[in-house]
């Protein structure tokens, strides 16, 4: 070495007792830091238990009372009174996704495999504007905007189409109908399966798709051939996700469909059946007693049916994980 | 300054497997000692179990005994965390931390251990780090800029820097120059030349010519196969592995009949 | 369709192998063109000019006419090809359509009453005209504050063990448990908070703490979630730096790996507030309606902003006028809330990121 004093000084390194290999004693540092950081994941488990606790405990009451009783101080009896709504629920998710799905996936085709690369990600954040849009927001506007709007169009619908059985009945007079819900539902699940769909698009192996368009293929069959079949599970799985969060949405269908509680395949007529959220939302603020009870459990319901749906999404990506050695 | 390095019948493992089995060495201070042999055969191992970074994988451990002037790493009551402050590492790849200008980096140790230096210590404890990686001249008006924006050879130096720093007694690098350019290279094999009159250092390469150029001694790991264990084959001075070396596994792979 | 016939039937000239039996570039425009003008004159030949069913008929006439024109001059793997490009352009547009009359009819409707009294007064006492969301804005700012004081310290310190301590059984079911959390709808958060109050001060218990806990129910997981990935993709080369250093585990996360990626986490948590800034289902349950200050979250019910609006639109007085005035101009202060919330996160998340190793 050039310069002589490169020998430390000695007195700064035998000033502590940190030379010595063994510690004086157990570092607090890293034992309180795990602890914490352990001590709060437990409590996420806690407080998930927590929530299902308390919502059997509240929901019980409305469970274990006679019909009878449900009838004079509550909704009518439990069951009778939660099956319309769970048939609204899952009626109207899955028309959100019916419009949704094609559309979404047609997005995220265009941002990853169209548009040029430069407008790919500003577009992106077009699409992702819509999640920032509050769903009581999408309500307002559903309710005062939306369906005045469309109503020409739903009339029109059912005259011309009325043979089509959902599109029977009669003709609903403001537009909110179990039609117009489901389309701004739609729209409020979009991004989630944008976002997702283009993703898993993205990831998609750059050499196979180049290996089919040296094959000649053309850009929809280079898609098909290897875009799509190594997105599938990732699109269920997106898919599932936005049913979700369709079956829990609530302020939306609260303020826009006028709902009873009643089983009704038709979707352009005045008379909807309501969904289990945009139920509790509704009579919440005026409930007590056992209508308090009995829309807690109605939640409990809800709270089972999407925990059911987000289960079969883990499950599948997870089943695709096992798979993506093939790939 | 700079311990002698002894292991005794040592094993490492990760989890169930055993990857290297029955090392025996002396690793004298003040000199280079390079570790060769084929990929996967352990050197990189033997290397980490040296300042226990070995078991920052999981489920990682060590049987036998590991001395650094006769206290044994791997005692009861060892805590880690100083057995790593005495012996510095060089890792595979420059990394510098992304947050930290080349200043803070060569500090880093210093500060990330909660030591209280006044300013005129720190600004020559890092010029003499910086001095003592020749960088200094290449960085000394630049220090606030961040350790990222070197090249590749330079943040090597960086981090050689940020080891010397802390002042330890032995100096690990694990294929310091794998990723960087010749020229690079040559800069720190003649780093390494000055920085062994005060430190013992261990260095494991891919490249023999390197090993035969910078270090004293040289010691041989082989493997016999996929799955079994890697094994120190023989250590020696560097001029008799490369000329004579007692073990015909050694003069094979030397002479580059295999790996 | 007649466009096809009026169309010049096609380039068939064998000049070159390479460019034979292509649609000229132009073709695309003239179809579009011509198909909105067919559909516009449509409409007017049955009952009045129609914009909205000219585009829409127009739309569908020219996704038919391109696809046949295509399909006779290049063939039909050409044509799907053509028509697949056309309809995810469409899907593009469709969705682009909710977006921009959302923004319009709030930007229209909620500017008129976006004026001092709407941000300083509240809606005590207040018929009719005039009155604001002065209240809401105080409880939103209180109920989002309090869950992300809760809801920040969990979720961090729940990705630092699941990136940095958790291998085993436990961390296993915390990331499938906070899973199930990221699926809990909204309004059963609302409830549970409901219920935790009922428990601890008896039934109809509605405050802005019952508000922020369940908020905090929806906010944790998304905090783990995205400060997780973070922590992951710090990469373990700098760990092991700081290790070798003499760094002990717990000084290395809190100086080396957290600041590498607190950007992100930074704006990981700002998102994360901008989700539940705009929830109006639990707090409405949890928090309660008023029209009045409340500057205790421990007692009495809150009012927040998502809720005055609901509140403002589905319970009016006579006449309707002032009411909905005040439903969009709370809506369009949200919209601009959120807004300016995922903006900032954005700016911060490219702003600060570390300089990753030089190249």
């Amino acid at each position: 070495m050039s310069h002589s004093s490169s020998s430390p000084s000695t007195t700064e390194r035998q000033e502590s007792s940190e030379n010595s290999l063994v510690p004086a004693k157990k570092r607090i540092g890293d034992s309180v830091f795990k602890g914490l950081s352990t001590g709060s994941g437990v409590l996420i488990l806690v407080v998930l238990a927590l929530v299902a606790l308390f919502l059997i405990m509240q929901a019980l009451p409305a469970l274990t009372t006679s019909p009878d009783l449900l009838m004079q101080q509550g909704y009518g009896p439990f069951w009778s009174w939660v099956i319309p709504i769970a048939f609204g629920t899952v009626y109207s998710s899955f028309l959100a996704l019916l419009f949704a799905v094609p559309v979404g996936m047609g997005i995220a085709l265009f941002i990853s495999h169209y548009a040029p690369r430069q407008l790919a990600q500003p577009l992106g954040y077009v699409i992702d504007l819509l999640a920032a849009v509050p769903s009581v927001v999408f309500g307002l506007w559903g309710a005062n905007a939306f369906a005045p709007s469309v109503n020409t169009a739903w009339i029109w619908l059912n005259r011309n189409m009325g043979w089509f059985p959902p599109f029977g009945g009669q003709a609903s007079g403001t537009g909110r109908t179990m039609l117009t819900a489901s389309l701004v539902l739609a729209v409020m699940i979009l991004p989630i399966i944008t976002s997702l769909c283009r993703e898993v698009f993205l990831q998609a192996p750059k050499l196979h798709e180049e290996a089919a368009l040296a094959l000649g293929a053309t850009r929809w069959e280079m898609i098909r051939m290897s875009v799509l079949p190594f997105a599938r599970a990732g699109i269920i799985s997106a898919v599932m996700l936005a049913l979700g969060r369709a079956l829990g949405e609530t302020m939306a269908v609260a303020m826009i469909l006028s709902g009873a509680n009643v089983i009704n395949w038709q979707v352009l007529t005045g008379t909807n059946s309501n969904t289990i959220a945009a139920t509790i939302a509704l009579n919440f603020p005026e409930a007590f007693g056992l209508r308090v009870n009995q829309l807690i459990a109605g939640g409990l319901v809800l709270f089972v049916i999407t925990l059911a749906v987000n289960m079969l999404a883990r499950w599948v990506v997870s089943r695709r994980a096992a798979f993506s050695g093939a790939n | 300054m700079s311990k002698r390095i002894e292991a005794k019948d040592l094993n490492i493992y990760y989890g169930k497997f055993r990857a290297v089995e029955g090392v025996n060495m002396v690793i004298e201070p003040r000199s280079v000692t390079a570790f060769i042999g084929p990929s996967g055969c352990g050197k990189s191992t033997v290397l980490r179990t040296m300042n226990r970074m070995h078991e920052v994988i999981n489920g990682a451990y060590v049987e036998g005994k590991l001395l650094l002037d006769g206290e044994d790493l791997y005692g009861p009551g060892v805590d880690p965390v100083n057995v790593r402050r005495q012996v510095g590492m060089v890792f595979q790849r420059p990394n510098p931390f992304p947050t930290m200008s080349i200043k803070e980096n060569v500090l880093a140790g210093v500060h990330l251990n909660n030591k209280r230096v006044n300013q005129a210590t720190q600004d020559e404890l890092c010029e003499k780090a910086l001095r003592g990686a020749n960088l200094w001249e290449e960085v000394k008006n630049r220090l606030d800029l961040p350790g990222s924006g070197l090249s590749g050879g330079q943040q090597q130096r960086l981090c050689i820097a940020r080891a010397i720093a802390m002042q330890p007694e032995v100096l690990l690098m694990d294929e310091p120059c794998s990723a960087l350019d010749p020229i690079s290279t040559l800069a720190i094999e003649d780093l390494i030349q000055e920085l062994k009159e005060n430190y013992t250092i261990v260095i494991v390469t891919h490249n023999m010519q390197q090993a035969a150029r910078v270090s004293d001694r040289t010691g041989f790991f082989n493997i016999a196969g996929t799955g079994a264990p890697g094994k120190l084959i023989e250590i020696g001075p560097t001029e008799k592995i490369f000329s004579k070396p007692d073990q015909q596994a050694t003069e094979d792979y030397i002479t580059g009949r295999f790996g | 369709m007649s466009t096809t016939a009026t169309a010049p039937k096609s380039s068939r000239h064998e000049a070159s192998s390479l460019t034979a039996g292509q649609l000229p570039s132009w073709s695309t425009w003239v179809a579009l063109v011509a198909s909105i003008v067919v559909a516009a004159l449509l409409t007017v030949a049955f009952g009045g000019f129609n914009l909205v069913g000219a585009l829409a008929l127009g739309a569908l006439l020219f996704l038919v006419v391109m696809h046949v024109w295509s399909m006779s001059v290049e063939g039909g793997r050409k044509a799907v090809d053509r028509l697949a490009k056309h309809l995810v352009v469409a899907a593009f547009v469709i969705a682009l359509i909710p977006l921009v009359w959302v923004i319009w009819s709030t930007l229209t409707q909620g500017l008129p009453r976006m004026d001092v009294t709407f941000f300083t007064n509240s809606m005590r006492s207040v018929v009719g005209q005039g009155g604001g969301l002065a209240h809401a804005l105080t409880g939103t700012l209180w109920v989002t504050g309090i869950a992300t004081l809760i809801s920040v310290p969990i979720g961090l310190l729940t990705a630092v063990y699941l990136s940095e301590y958790g291998h085993g059984r436990l961390a296993r079911g915390i990331t499938f448990f906070v899973d199930v959390m990221t699926g809990i709808p909204s309004i059963v958060a609302g409830l549970f908070a409901y219920s935790l109050m009922t428990m601890l001060r008896g039934p109809g218990t509605q405050n802005g703490l019952a508000g922020a806990i369940a908020l905090s129910v929806l906010m944790i997981p998304v905090v783990v979630r995205s400060t997780e990935e973070l922590l992951r993709i710090v990469p373990n080369e700098l760990r092991e730096a700081s290790y070798a250093l003499g760094v002990p585990k717990w000084a290395t996360i809190m100086k080396v790996v957290i600041p590498t990626a607190i950007s992100g986490i930074v704006s990981g948590v700002i998102l994360a507030i901008a989700r539940i800034i705009g929830e109006t289902a639990p707090l409405m349950i949890a928090a309660g309606f008023t029209a009045s200050q409340n500057m205790n979250p421990l007692n009495n019910a809150m009012m927040t902003m998502p809720v005055f609006v609901y509140d403002q639109y589905a319970h009016p007085g006579v006449p309707v006028a002032p009411y909905h005035e005040r439903a969009w101009a709370g809506a369009l202060t949200l919209i601009l809330l959120v807004m300016a919330l995922n903006l900032l996160g954005r700016l911060i998340a490219r702003r600060f990121a570390p300089k990753t190793a030089g190249r």
